[in-house]
């Protein structure tokens, strides 16, 4: 091995790298990743743990236009006084941000069921959590695969 | 004011459970996209949707942009008593629209 020095910047390594600051700037302000998925669960669960079951998230598994997509998420509950559904908490890995929708709902809802229609910037996972009146949170997740993303124009 | 449909019953029998469908027109725009200037388009959307049956919340929702353009949202309540179901959908401007349906129980 000789004892040179490292190179010094050559013209191509500086052109790369001022394309590279452009490309950053480019980039959107932000992004979800799956981490701050993750954190905005955190938030709203607080210390409580998440248990699989009771809810059911209905995704299509593959789906042309990002832009619509339907989503449906029942939760198996009586919605009595005693025992009901007080919100349903959509969250997303891949958009710009986590959050996609919260509904609060009582024992007036009579059917602890949503619908509504979302936009996803890529093929990603989708997590829905309940919050029941007895304070447990309960959760499902769906994997969709999205063709063309929503906000790809932009 | 943005063309709105809801889709109810009109009469019910008391204690049945309900399918309310709403729909209202509005572009949703996220903030994330650009215009043709290179400038980024300010966000406006619907960020807050609220059900009441006869003055009484039932139904409430928190939107993000990452609901599709024309918001659309489905739920269920039950049928209590005749009166008046108002729907209210408020944007980034804080404009809020009401509409009112009239149910009949028996």
């Amino acid at each position: 091995m000789d004892e040179r020095s490292p190179d010094p910047p050559t013209r191509r390594l500086v052109l790369l790298a001022a394309a590279g600051i452009g490309v950053s700037r480019l980039v959107r302000p932000a992004a979800a990743t799956p981490a701050a998925m993750e954190e905005a669960i955190r938030a709203l669960v607080g210390e409580a743990t998440v248990e699989h079951g009771k809810v059911k998230l209905e995704l299509p598994p593959i789906v042309e236009n990002g832009n619509t997509v339907p989503l449906t998420v029942t939760v198996d509950s009586p919605m009595n006084e005693a025992d009901h559904v007080s919100g349903i908490h959509i969250f997303n890995e891949k958009n710009p941000q986590p959050y996609i929708a919260s509904f609060d709902l009582g024992p007036r809802a009579g059917k602890a069921v949503v619908s509504t229609r979302v936009r996803l910037a890529d093929s990603q996972q989708v997590v829905a959590i309940a919050r029941l009146s007895d304070g447990s949170f309960w959760s499902d997740s769906a994997d969709i695969v999205v063709t063309l993303a929503a906000c790809a124009e932009g | 004011m943005a063309r709105v449909l809801i889709n109810l019953p009109a009469r019910a029998k008391r204690g049945e459970i309900i399918e309310i469908k709403t729909l209202i027109a509005h572009p949703m725009e996220t903030g994330y996209r650009v215009g043709p200037t290179g400038a980024a388009i300010p966000r406006d959307i619907i960020n807050r949707f609220l059900c009441t049956y006869n003055g009484e919340e039932v139904f409430r929702a928190e939107l993000f942009p990452a609901i599709a353009a024309n918001p659309f949202i489905a739920f269920f309540t039950v049928a209590t008593e005749s009166g008046e179901i108002a729907f209210s959908w408020t944007d980034d401007h804080k404009e809020t629209q009401t509409e009112v349906r009239q149910i009949t129980v028996e």
